[in-house]
């Protein structure tokens, strides 16, 4: 049986030359694979370039970016694509960059606001290059509002303004009900056992820096703590991973000493700079959970992988402790190894909910009607999207 | 003055880290970079001594009231000494030295060598405890000692054996049952706790910069 075929000289190196014309011979093929001159033809083998080259300023960023977009080379063996950029006035085209053959965007980040620029694109492939049109004249701008934040400034002024009602109502009604936080109701039960056992309370603030919120609102909670081992006199020790959060703890503490009128009982010792290394302050903290054994740990912060060493440990002490964080990874750990536990919002809700001050008590009501409406939102939104996939009912 | 000038200052710099999330204009961006980035290392620079001044002061107290353990005291000042000499006198590591002799025959005490051969080392055995605290602490929690604690337990069981191939030969269902235990009810409780955590988090940055929250103040008017 014979069988007949036609193909290029070297179909392995497929000749093209930057989209000239060459000459290829054509043979015959025999089924036994002996190949035999017949003609030679004159054949067309164009790269095709890449089309649509578009450039514009990237929205929404501080300037210096155009973004460059195209229409991909309907050739399968474009190995990528080099972009090239000319500056108005200029004969000149330099190079910017290299794309792979499935990207087809670039971003110009070295543009200079205000100046035009036009942009080609060049497919490359293992035999040689087809080059685009070049584009429309872009210019880079910064802009002075991000839409894409529109949402979140839409979402920022609604619980702003929900916050600040319900904190003005909270000024004239000053009988809001807040539900129990049976963390909270501890602190003070927790705070009383330490003192009848004539024991310290440990106070823990976290790992973290002084600009993670988790630490500030564990810094409030501080100042009430403070507030009330002042006037139980019961020792209290504060030991700090960092020399920022040290420092505000400090005066938290001396403060709320003050307030609660015994400022002679605070000595500077109460607060003190342990190290900011993860594990040595685990290890420190541990060490005091040993040797003082305080009758009362309070573990609120953000805190990390040594969450569970702390707490264990002083779970091994026999110490009540109150834990509190918002970080999710590290709740299980403390709800199994600390008698209560602040979950997430309520650690933002216990400095209101120590000092019982009608104002703060009023931003939680305003943070509870944000939640209802989040909730009331997600609802909606389920039920539509479920509406929307009702055939009979496919009206969005 | 004591008190309003923080409450000022809390006031403009919460506004603008506020305005700076919206507006992408360099000006307003390069001012919040320096912000957040220079003026925040500056100070943590300048707290740093404090907090030295700290921990010499606490132990320097045990020492001189011959608190418990208190030789150990003598230790980490010494540690603090030596280590602060070498670092700041004896350069990094061998390619980058300093005015400092840190090095005898083979024997090199940089900085660098001093961190990787005893901190992390120590570090290390720390962290390997929470192998141990983790099966104390799961012990406890699979106590069915009542409905949420059994149901904890359940779950657990049906994770770990959905996570070995002993699951798979009970039921081939059983590890895409685990799978989804993790991905729908566990990511829909932990959604729930985050949508929480953020409105915390936002109330209570809103608190703040308005002056409504003071307890980071120590509390009062």
């Amino acid at each position: 049986m014979l069988s007949l075929e036609i193909g290029h000289a070297d179909s392995d190196r497929y000749l093209r030359d930057n989209d000239k014309i060459i000459l290829t011979p054509v043979f015959f093929r025999l089924n036994f694979g002996v190949p035999i001159p017949l003609a030679v033809l004159l054949l067309t083998t164009l790269l095709a370039p890449p089309a649509d080259v578009r450039a514009r300023d990237v929205p929404n960023d501080e300037g210096k970016n155009i973004m460059v977009t195209w229409s991909p080379s309907p050739d399968t063996d474009v190995t990528g694509y080099l972009v090239l950029r000319q500056t108005q006035g200029s004969e000149i085209w330099e190079t910017l960059g290299f794309t792979g053959p499935l990207v087809h965007r670039f971003v110009d980040d070295g543009a200079v606001d205000g100046t035009p620029y036009a942009y080609k694109v060049l497919a490359q492939s293992q035999a040689g290059t087809s080059e685009s049109e070049p584009s429309a004249w872009a210019k880079s701008s910064a802009q002075w509002f991000d839409t894409g934040t529109l949402p979140a400034l839409i979402g920022t002024g609604i619980f702003a303004f929900l916050l600040l009602y319900f904190i003005n109502r909270a000024k004239k009604d000053k009988s809001l009900f807040i539900r129990r936080i049976s963390g909270l109701d501890a602190v003070e039960e927790a705070l009383g056992r330490a003192t009848e056992m004539g024991r310290a309370t440990l106070y823990v603030p976290g790992l973290s820096t002084m600009s993670d919120v988790a630490t500030i609102a564990s810094l409030n909670i501080l100042g009430e703590v403070a507030k009330k081992t002042a006037q139980f006199g019961t020792p209290l020790i504060v030991p700090n991973a960092d020399p920022i959060v040290y420092t505000v703890a400090r005066e938290v503490v001396k403060e709320s000493y003050t307030a609660a009128g015994r400022p002679d009982a605070f000595n500077e010792d109460i607060v003190f700079f342990v190290t900011d290394q993860q594990f040595a302050f685990a290890a420190a903290v541990d060490g005091i959970m040993a040797r003082e054994k305080p009758a009362t740990n309070f573990l609120i912060g953000m805190f990390w992988a040594e969450s569970l060493i702390l707490a264990e440990t002083g779970a091994a002490t026999g110490a009540i402790q109150i834990a509190g964080t918002d970080a999710v990874a590290q709740l299980p750990f403390f709800i199994t190894a600390c008698d209560y536990t602040l979950i997430g919002e309520e650690l933002y809700a216990a400095s209101a909910y120590l000092s019982r001050e009608p104002i703060l008590l009023g931003a939680i009501k305003g943070q509870d009607y944000s939640k209802a409406l989040i909730i009331g939102f997600i609802i909606l939104a389920t039920g539509l999207a479920l509406v929307a996939n009702i055939p009979v009912l496919r009206f969005f | 003055m004591r008190r309003r000038l923080p409450l000022f200052l809390v006031f403009i710099m919460g506004l603008f880290g506020a305005f700076a999330f919206f507006v992408p204009h360099p000006p307003v961006r390069q001012i919040d970079e320096v912000l957040r980035n220079d003026v925040i290392r500056i100070i943590g620079a300048l707290s740093l001594v404090l907090g030295v001044g700290s921990i010499i002061r606490h132990h320097f107290i045990k020492i001189q009231r011959k608190a418990e353990h208190w030789p150990y005291s003598y230790i980490t000042i010494i540690a603090l000494v030596v280590s602060a000499v070498i670092g700041l006198f004896g350069g990094i590591d061998p390619n980058r030295p300093g005015i400092l002799p840190t090095q005898v025959g083979s024997f090199s005490f940089h900085i660098q060598t001093i961190y990787v051969n005893m901190m992390v080392p120590l570090a290390a055995t720390m962290f390997s405890l929470l192998a141990f605290f983790m099966a104390s602490a799961a012990y406890r929690a699979f106590r069915c000692r009542n409905l949420e604690a059994t149901l904890l337990l359940l779950a657990a069981f049906i994770l770990m054996l959905g996570a070995v191939p002993f699951g798979r030969m009970i039921s081939r269902h059983l590890p895409a049952f685990a799978e989804w235990i993790l991905a729908v009810p566990n990511t829909a409780s932990k959604r729930g706790i985050l949508f929480g955590v953020e409105l915390g988090v936002f109330a209570t940055s809103l608190k703040i910069i308005l002056g409504i929250e003071r307890g980071w103040l120590g509390g009062g008017d």
